[in-house]
Formats: structure tokens, C-alpha cells, sequence
């Protein structure tokens, strides 16, 4: 197992090649939930959570399933409907046997079905062809950037709720261009991982 | 209303894009060439159709209480069959899009219309409704697309415009650009309609928040939390 490989994929998804504010995965919940703190971090932790599961579920279902049986091609249909009920199940257990994390991460656990950061996430793995150890690297990496660029974001409009721009800025505009600006600042980890490891 | 009025809608009163704000994602991605925005406008466009179309004339048989699973899995079925097409006829518009295509499936406009238009109207209606929100997505990503391959790359249908081309402003090309030109369109469009009530993203404009309210068990989770 290369260790360094693994730091090298981890950075990549998390401040290089980041979810949202670099490849534009993700961005109605990013948008939508990033208003509040503590929901900006229950969304980015529920978002982790089913990015991880989804991709420890659809690793075999793929590899050891799909491709053994030349129905590569169905990959689209089948991870939306694993991703569906993985859901389902995840919000049931929850429920069920830890209702203090229900509690906080339930409401965002539904809205997770139709966000294509999970299901981009699952189907950038296995593009990308890696291995399991690598595949989950990679989502926890794409979760935590998500995370991060939700944290950054909710100070962000926290501030902008004093501000007062022109009136038809007001409102979603505003927010995009802030997002553009703080997008730009992402821009500085490009060439990071090459300057730290060489590749 | 009438057929010629549905059509309309979806092009400008209630445009997908940049009047109600669904699916932000592949607008942002692929807008840095026209040919690429055009490739996704008419892939989205396509599996609107065939999906509006089947879910309409499916309405009656799809038990109300396991419909969104339905409808992903129709959806789902006519994206892959439009990447296949894509794969075998146009690879390189193919490659450009990648994992865009895919996420198709998960666009808001596509379930959106499936649950608040298909499931309720004709066969004909809700045809002529996805045309119409289908040339609404596209013309919306032709027009970021345009400026931001024009001011990006200096180039357009990527034929080069002179002294453009030598000094391009790349970040236009870049993430942030792409956020920076969906804001400044959202907000001419808020000049131009001049409305009074400012739009604001939340949970409740997108459609799988309306959705997962609808939900039965889940509902009550997401409307507790709304209500704290």
C-alpha cells in the first residue's frame, strides 16, 4: 500500500480539485444550506457520510458484480437506485438506534438522493479506476472538501447579510459572485500537491 | 392555457435556469465552450422528452407512494441510453461533458417537470412542456457559454475573434468566472423583470426539498427541522 498515494489523492479532492468550488459538483446545497453554520456542518457531515457508504456499496456492486457480467454500461442506473436505498436505510437505522444523530443529521439525509456530488463521486471512482482503499480515500476527501468549502462559505454569508448591494444584486446574484470570490481563493492550491510530493 | 403559451413559458417567464434556478451544477460546468453547453442543452433536452412523455403516459399505472423511485429509475434508464448515442456518434463532445452526462439523472429540472407537471397533465402537454423548458435550459447555457467562451478564450464556436483571442481574460474560463457570470445574468434578469420579490436560494425552491417534504415518513423529519 503507498502511503503517499493515498496523502496525494486525499489533498487532491480536498483543496486542489474541491467539490463544489473547482468542479462544480454539488452546488444547490452549497447554496441552499450554507446560511446557517451549524447546518452548513450537519449538511457536510451527512454528505461525508452517505459519500463513504455510497462508495463502500457500489465498489463491489460494480467491480465484482457489473463488470464480471459485461453491464458496465448500467452503472448509471444501478448507483442512483443503491444511493436511493442506502438512504432510506441509513435514515431508518439512524433512526432507530441513534436518535440524537437523527436528530441533527435526518432533515439533510433525504435531500442527499438527487445531489449529484454522491453519485459524481461514486462514478469519478470508478472512471478513474481506482482501488478500494483508494476509492474511499477519495470520497472522504470529496466529503471533507465539500465540508470545508460549506464552513468557509457559511461565515462567508454570514457577513453578507450586513452588506447592501445594488437592488438587483440582492439576494442569490450577490451570493453567487461572493462564491466566485471565495472560489478564487481555491485557485491558490493549484500546483500544490506537485510542489509537495513531485509527481 | 394554450400549447403555444406552454412552450413559451419554459423559454422565458419560467425559465429553468435563470428564473427558478434548477440545475445549477452542469449550467456552471459546461459553460466554458458553446459547443460543449449546446452538446448538454440538447442531451438534457432529450431526456426531458422521453422522460416527461413516459411518465405522463404512466401516470395512472405508478403507485403514488413509490413514485420518485419510479421516475429516477426511468430518467436513469434514458440517460444511459443518451450516452450511449453520445458515445458511438459525437466521443468527442462525449469526453468533454464526462461525468456531466451521468449526472443528468440527478438534474432538478428533469424530476422537477416529472413531479410537478408530468405526473398531472397529457401525454401532448407534457411533451410540448419539456420542449419548452428543454430549449429554455439550452438557450440559458448557449448565453452564459457565449460570454464566457468569448471573454475566456476569445473564441466562439471555437472560431477565433480577432485581438480577443490573443488577450483572453482566463479566469472567465475558470471556476470562479463561472459563478461570477451566473451571478451577474441572474441579477440582470432580476433588472429586467424587475420584480419586486427577491428571489432567494433555499431548501424550498428545489424540487427534492418539495419532494422529501411530500415524503411519509421522512416528511415529518424535514418539517420539524423546518420549523425550528
Amino acid at each position: 500500500m503507498d502511503f503517499k498515494q493515498l496523502i496525494i489523492i486525499m489533498m487532491t479532492a480536498v483543496l486542489v480539485n474541491n467539490y463544489v468550488l473547482v468542479r462544480f459538483l454539488g452546488i444547490c446545497p452549497f447554496l441552499g444550506v450554507s446560511k446557517k453554520l451549524n447546518q452548513a456542518v450537519g449538511m457536510g457531515v451527512a454528505v461525508t457520510f452517505v459519500m463513504l457508504m455510497a462508495t463502500a456499496a457500489t465498489y463491489p456492486i460494480y467491480n465484482f458484480l457489473l463488470l464480471p457480467n459485461g453491464l458496465g454500461y448500467m452503472r448509471t442506473i444501478v448507483f442512483i437506485l443503491v444511493i436511493a436505498a442506502l438512504v432510506q436505510l441509513v435514515e431508518i437505522i439512524l433512526k432507530k438506534y441513534i436518535p440524537a444523530l437523527h436528530a441533527s443529521l435526518g432533515i439533510y439525509l433525504p435531500l442527499i438522493t438527487t445531489n449529484c456530488a454522491v453519485l459524481g463521486v461514486t462514478i469519478n471512482n470508478v472512471n478513474d479506476g481506482y482501488n478500494f482503499i483508494e476509492s474511499m480515500t477519495s470520497s472522504l476527501g470529496c466529503g471533507l472538501g465539500f465540508l470545508l468549502a460549506m464552513v468557509l462559505f457559511a461565515g462567508v454569508r454570514s457577513r453578507l447579510e450586513e452588506a447592501n448591494p445594488p437592488e438587483s444584486f440582492k439576494g442569490l446574484p450577490i451570493t453567487l459572485v461572493s462564491a466566485s470570490i471565495v472560489a478564487l481563493s481555491f485557485m491558490g492550491f493549484n500546483g500544490l500537491v506537485t510542489g509537495l510530493f513531485g509527481a | 392555457m394554450s400549447k403555444l403559451q406552454n412552450l413559451l413559458k419554459g423559454i422565458i417567464k419560467e425559465n429553468p435556469v435563470l428564473v427558478l434556478v434548477l440545475g445549477t451544477c452542469p449550467t456552471l460546468a459546461v459553460s466554458t465552450s458553446v459547443i460543449n453547453a449546446l452538446g448538454m442543452g440538447i442531451a438534457a433536452t432529450a431526456v426531458l422528452i422521453c422522460s416527461n412523455m413516459a411518465i405522463s403516459a404512466l401516470r395512472k399505472v405508478i403507485p403514488d407512494k413509490v413514485r420518485i423511485p419510479c421516475y429516477i429509475v426511468l430518467i436513469a434508464g434514458f440517460v444511459t441510453m443518451i450516452e450511449m448515442l453520445m458515445h458511438a456518434f459525437v466521443p468527442d463532445i462525449y469526453e468533454a461533458l464526462g461525468v456531466f452526462l451521468s449526472l443528468i439523472v440527478v438534474n432538478c429540472i428533469i424530476l422537477g417537470r416529472a413531479e410537478m407537471y408530468a405526473s398531472k397533465n397529457g401525454v401532448l402537454d407534457s411533451a410540448i412542456d419539456a420542449v419548452g423548458m428543454g430549449i429554455g435550459f439550452t438557450l440559458a447555457l448557449f448565453l452564459m457559454a457565449s460570454i464566457r467562451e468569448i471573454l475566456g478564450s476569445g473564441s466562439w464556436f471555437g472560431l477565433p475573434i480577432p485581438w480577443l483571442s490573443e488577450n483572453p481574460i482566463l479566469i472567465f474560463g475558470m471556476a470562479p468566472g463561472g459563478f461570477f457570470v451566473f451571478g451577474c445574468l441572474i441579477a440582470l434578469v432580476n433588472k429586467l423583470s424587475k420584480k419586486k420579490n427577491k428571489k432567494d436560494f433555499s431548501c424550498e425552491s428545489c424540487p427534492s426539498a418539495y419532494l422529501c417534504g411530500k415524503r411519509t415518513d421522512a416528511s415529518s423529519q424535514c418539517k420539524e427541522g423546518d420549523d425550528k
